[in-house]
C-alpha cells in the first residue's frame, strides 16, 4: 500500500487531495465532515477583512452544462468570498486546527491591496493555529471589480506586492492562487516566486457564461433578469489548468516553485496526471460539490493502487516526472510517422471514422459496399482525429512507422533514430540547417 | 364476479377489472424526456447508418435522434413523418428487433440496440400530443382519387395525395378506419384508442373524404370507381383465413384468431370478453401469439401456442416468442393439428409430432380445449378484372396493377406484410399517381 502521506512547502497531510477554496470550506460543520471523510487538507474558503460581511445574490449561484444523463461536465458561479463574519470563521478554523492537527487547515485572504490591510488579517490567521495562506488572486466576478481577486492575479506587480507584504508580516507559509484568467499564466507566478512566495496554486474559475435562456434573452445563472460573467470550473476546464500547471513548471523563470493543481480534479488519475506534471498536490471543488465528500475514498485507493502498480512507494516518486516531456512544437519529431489501423474484429462499422475524415479532413479511409473501413495509407496524415471519434476503445490505433520503413503518402524513407528532423533541422524551415536536408537528397 | 382462470368453459370476467387493466397496459410505456435525452445519446450518427436502410420506410432515423437529443423533438417528428405518415403506429407495432434495431451498430457490438422504436413514438407522441400537423396541401389539381381501404397503405396513400392537391375518397369496408391498425393489432401495443386518435390527426390534412362501411365487389365496385376517379389505389388488406381442413373445424369455439383479435379490441370491455379455460392456437406467426399473449392476459388458464415446423422456422421474431412465454403461454413446436373433438363445441384437440420436415410421425396426442383459435395464415380475396402474382395483386413499379389508373399496394400485393412496408407502398403509389396524374 502506497504511502500517500504528503509535504507540501512543510504542510503535512495524510494524502494529496485538499478541498480548494471554495463553498465546501465555508464553515466548520463542512469541514469536519470531510475530514472525517478522509480528505487530507481543506483551504478554507476566502476570508475578507474586518467589516460589513459580504453580501451574495439571493437568486441562483451556479450555472452548469451537463452531458446526456445531465452528468455534471462544467459549473459555473457568481458567488463571493465568504459572507459569514471574520471572527465566527476564525474561530472556527482555530476549533478544527486543534481537533485535526495532522490534517492541512490553510486559509484562503483576500483584502484590499493596503499594507495595513494584509497585516492585520494575517495577525488574525496566526492565532488560530492555521497551517498557512492562501492568497486569493483568482476570483473572477464581484470582487475583482472591487480592485481585488483577478483584478490583482491580471497584474503581475500587484501580485508581487502583496506577496512580499504577507511575507514580510506573517511567517506563515504563503500560496498565491493565480487567476487563468491572463494570457501568460508564468508571468503572475514569477512575480509571486520573486517576492517570496512558498507556491502557487492554479487555476482559479475562468470568466465564463455557461447558457443562455433563449426564451428571456438572458445569460444564466439569472437574477431578475439580468445575468453576469462567472467563474468556470469542473472537468471541462481540466485541459485548461493542467496545462498552465506545465507552463509554470518548465518555465525555467518559475520551475521549481512548489505548484497545488486545481481545475476539474475529479478522479484520482485527473490528480495523477495533474501531479505528473509538476502539482505538489490537488485541490478539489466541483468534483466533491457535485457527488459529496465521499469521493475521496476513490481518489485515496485509486491513487495508492496505481502507485503500487508503478512501484511508486510515496507521491515525490513521481511529482513532476512528466513535465520534462513537455515541449515546444519546433522540438517534435517531424520524421516520426504513424499511420491509422483499424481493427476489424473490433470494429462495428458505424462508419463515423469514415464521415470525419471523408468530410473533415484526408480522405483516407475507404468504406466498402458491406461497411468494411480501411485506412488508405497513402493519404493517411495520422491525425488521429478517427481515434478520437471512434466508439470503440482500442477499435482504431496508431501504428508507428519503423526506420527503414516507406511512408506511402510522401514517399519519404523513415530515417534511423539518429537522423530524425524537428523543425528546427527542416529544409522547410528558412533557419533550418541545410546540411542535414541535402543528406535526405530533399 | 365468482369466475376465474379455473372456470370450465368459455366464460368471461376470469380476472378482476383491476388485473385486466394492467394486464392490457401499455407494453413498453412511453419514455419521458429525460430518458429520451439518455436513450438518444446511445445513438452513434452512423454514417449511412444501417437502421436507416433497414426500415422499409427509410426513415433517417440517426437526424431524428439527433434532433431529440437537441431538445427538438417536434422536428424529430417531422422528419419520421416525411417519410412515414403512420410513424406513431410504426413506433409501437414495427418488429424493430428485425427491422432497425436488430442492425443497429450497437446491438452488434453490445446486444443492446439505441431504442429507436421508443424514440419514434417519443418524438411521434410529442408532435402528435400538441396537435400539430405539420404538413399543409398543394394548391389543388382538380384531380380526384379513390382509395379503397383505410388500413396503414390506403391511410399512407391518401395523406400523400392529399398533400398533393388531390382530392381524396377513402372507402372501407368496416365502421372505423385505421384496418388491421384498428382491429388486428395486440391491444397492449396501441393503448388509448391510439389508431383512431392517429387517424383523426391524420386526416387533419384535408381533402380527404371518409366513406366507411363500403366493401368492394357489394357496396362499390372497381369499374365504377375507375370511370368515376382520375385514379384507384387499392389497400384492401386479406379478407380471408385460411381453413385447418381437419374433422370437427366447425365446432363452437373454433374461431379465426383474427376475429378474436378484433373482437377484442373493439371492446368497451374486457371483463365482459369470454375466453376458455384451456386455450389452444394454432399458427406460429404474429397473430397467433397476439391471439395467445391476449388470451393469458384474458385470464385463461392455460394457453398453448401449436406450430407445426421447428421454433427456429416460427415466422413470429425471438422477442415475440420470448413475450409470448413471459406471459405464460407454452409455445409447442413441431406439432400439427389433426382433429378438433367435441359435442356441438369443442373440448379437445387432438395433435400429431411432425419430424423437421413438418411431416407428422404418427405419434399423437391430445391435448384438452374449450377455444381454438386457428391463426395459420390470410389470403387475398381476389378482385375481378385483376391480375395476381400468385395469391396476390400483382404489380409493377410503385404498386401499378394490371388495369391502367389502378394501384395496389399493402398486404393485397406481394411483400411482408407488416404496417410499415404498406405505409411505404402506399405512399410510393401516391408519388407515382401523382406522376401520372401530372405528367
Amino acid at each position: 500500500m502506497a504511502d500517500l502521506t504528503t509535504d507540501f512547502i512543510g504542510i503535512k497531510s495524510p494524502n494529496p487531495f485538499w478541498l480548494a477554496s471554495a463553498p465546501p470550506t465555508d464553515k466548520e460543520y463542512n469541514v469536519r465532515r470531510a475530514f472525517e471523510a478522509g480528505w487530507g487538507g481543506v483551504v478554507w474558503k476566502t476570508l475578507g477583512a474586518e467589516g460589513p460581511p459580504i453580501v451574495n445574490v439571493s437568486g441562483p449561484r451556479y450555472g452548469a452544462i451537463w452531458g446526456a444523463d445531465r452528468r455534471l461536465l462544467g459549473l459555473n458561479n457568481i458567488e463571493l468570498i465568504t459572507d459569514r463574519p471574520l471572527q465566527t470563521n476564525l474561530d472556527e478554523i482555530k476549533r478544527v486546527k486543534q481537533d485535526y492537527p495532522d490534517h492541512a487547515v490553510v486559509v484562503s485572504l483576500m483584502v484590499p491591496v493596503e499594507e495595513d490591510a494584509w497585516k492585520d488579517i494575517l495577525e488574525r490567521v496566526s492565532e488560530t493555529g492555521a497551517d498557512g495562506v492562501e492568497l486569493n488572486f483568482g476570483c473572477p466576478h464581484g470582487m475583482a471589480e472591487r480592485g481585488m481577486g483577478s483584478a490583482v492575479g491580471q497584474v503581475p506587480e500587484y501580485v508581487g506586492l502583496i506577496t512580499s507584504w504577507v511575507k514580510k508580516h506573517s511567517d506563515l507559509p504563503c500560496i498565491v492562487k493565480l487567476t487563468p484568467n491572463i494570457t501568460d499564466i508564468t508571468k503572475p507566478a514569477q512575480a509571486a516566486k520573486e517576492n517570496g512566495a512558498d507556491a502557487v496554486s492554479m487555476i482559479n474559475t475562468i470568466t465564463s457564461i455557461t447558457s443562455v435562456n433563449l426564451d428571456e434573452m438572458c445569460p444564466e445563472p439569472m437574477i431578475d433578469g439580468l445575468g453576469t460573467h462567472g467563474g468556470y470550473c469542473g472537468p471541462a476546464v481540466k485541459p485548461i489548468a493542467m496545462n498552465m500547471v506545465a507552463q509554470v513548471a518548465r518555465k525555467p523563470e518559475t520551475a521549481g516553485i512548489p505548484i497545488s493543481g486545481i481545475g476539474g480534479v475529479t478522479t484520482w488519475r485527473d490528480a495523477a496526471e495533474f501531479m505528473a506534471l509538476g502539482a505538489g498536490n490537488v485541490q478539489v471543488c466541483t468534483a466533491a460539490m457535485t457527488y459529496g465528500f465521499r469521493i475521496v475514498k476513490e481518489m485515496c485507493s485509486g491513487l495508492s493502487q496505481w502507485m503500487d502498480e508503478k512501484g511508486y512507494t510515496s507521491t515525490a516518486d513521481f511529482i513532476g516526472k512528466a513535465t520534462p516531456k513537455v515541449t515546444n512544437w519546433e522540438h517534435l519529431n517531424l520524421d516520426y510517422v504513424t499511420k491509422a489501423e483499424i481493427d476489424q474484429d473490433l470494429c462495428i462499422s458505424c462508419g463515423r471514422c469514415y464521415a470525419a475524415c471523408e468530410d473533415t479532413s484526408h480522405q483516407a479511409i475507404a468504406m466498402s459496399d458491406d461497411r468494411v473501413f480501411t485506412v488508405k495509407d497513402d493519404e493517411c496524415v495520422a491525425c488521429n482525429l478517427c481515434v478520437n471519434v471512434c466508439p470503440i476503445d482500442g477499435c482504431i490505433t496508431m501504428r508507428t512507422l519503423k526506420p527503414g520503413e516507406v511512408d506511402e503518402r510522401t514517399g519519404m524513407t523513415i530515417p534511423a533514430v539518429d537522423d530524425k528532423r524537428t523543425w528546427l533541422e527542416h529544409p522547410n524551415n528558412p533557419d533550418g540547417d541545410p546540411l542535414t536536408c541535402i543528406s535526405r537528397g530533399q | 364476479m365468482t369466475n376465474s382462470p379455473t372456470t370450465p368453459g368459455v366464460v368471461a370476467g376470469r380476472l378482476a377489472p383491476s388485473a385486466l387493466a394492467d394486464n392490457f397496459a401499455d407494453l413498453h410505456p412511453p419514455l419521458d424526456a429525460h430518458e429520451a435525452h439518455v436513450a438518444a445519446d446511445r445513438c452513434y450518427f452512423c454514417h449511412d447508418a444501417p437502421c436507416t436502410t433497414a426500415c422499409p420506410t427509410e426513415i433517417d432515423i440517426p437526424l431524428f435522434i439527433r434532433q431529440i437529443m437537441t431538445g427538438t423533438p417536434e422536428a424529430a417528428a417531422k422528419t419520421i413523418l416525411d417519410q412515414n405518415i403512420l410513424g406513431g403506429m410504426c413506433a409501437r407495432v414495427c418488429p424493430t428487433e428485425t427491422l432497425c434495431e436488430e442492425v443497429c451498430v450497437r446491438e452488434v457490438a453490445e446486444g443492446e440496440p439505441v431504442q429507436i422504436g421508443r424514440l419514434q413514438r417519443y418524438a411521434t407522441d410529442t408532435l402528435m400530443g400538441a396537435n400539430v400537423h405539420p404538413f399543409t396541401r398543394a394548391a389543388a389539381t382538380g384531380k380526384r382519387v379513390a382509395v379503397v381501404g383505410a388500413g396503414p397503405a390506403g391511410l399512407a396513400a391518401a395523406h400523400r395525395l392529399a398533400m398533393h392537391g388531390h382530392d381524396v375518397v377513402i372507402y372501407d369496408a368496416k365502421p372505423k378506419p385505421g384496418g388491421l391498425n384498428e382491429y388486428g393489432i395486440a391491444s397492449y401495443k396501441t393503448v388509448e384508442n391510439f389508431a383512431a386518435r392517429e387517424v383523426d390527426w391524420l386526416m387533419q390534412i384535408g381533402g380527404i373524404t371518409l366513406e366507411t362501411g363500403k366493401a368492394l365487389g357489394s357496396d362499390i365496385t372497381l369499374d365504377a370507381l375507375t370511370t368515376e376517379y382520375d385514379a384507384v389505389f387499392l389497400g384492401i388488406g386479406l379478407g380471408n383465413t385460411n381453413a385447418l381442413g381437419i374433422d370437427g373445424e366447425s365446432l363452437d369455439g373454433v374461431v379465426d384468431a383474427v376475429k378474436f383479435i378484433a373482437d377484442l379490441r373493439q371492446a368497451d370491455d374486457l371483463a365482459k370478453l369470454p375466453v376458455g379455460r384451456n386455450v389452444v392456437v394454432i399458427g406460429g406467426g404474429m397473430t397467433a401469439i397476439d391471439a395467445a399473449v391476449q388470451s393469458k392476459l384474458l385470464g385463461a388458464e392455460n394457453v398453448t401456442l401449436v406450430y407445426r415446423r421447428t421454433q427456429d422456422k416460427m415466422p413470429a421474431s425471438e422477442y415475440e416468442q420470448h413475450l409470448a412465454q413471459s406471459k405464460g403461454v407454452h409455445i409447442m413446436s413441431s406439432v400439427a393439428p389433426v382433429a378438433l373433438k367435441g359435442e356441438g363445441h369443442v373440448a379437445a384437440i387432438e395433435l400429431a409430432y411432425t419430424d423437421e420436415n413438418a411431416k407428422p410421425t404418427g405419434e399423437t396426442f391430445t391435448l384438452p380445449a374449450d377455444q381454438v383459435f386457428k391463426a395459420i395464415g390470410q389470403v387475398f380475396e381476389a378482385v375481378e378484372g385483376l391480375d395476381l402474382d400468385g395469391r396476390k395483386i400483382a404489380v409493377t413499379g410503385a404498386g401499378r396493377t394490371s388495369r391502367k389508373g389502378v394501384w395496389a399496394g399493402g398486404d393485397c400485393t406481394a411483400g411482408e406484410d407488416l404496417t410499415v412496408v404498406a405505409v411505404s407502398e402506399g405512399r410510393d403509389a401516391a408519388e407515382d399517381i401523382h406522376a401520372s396524374l401530372m405528367g
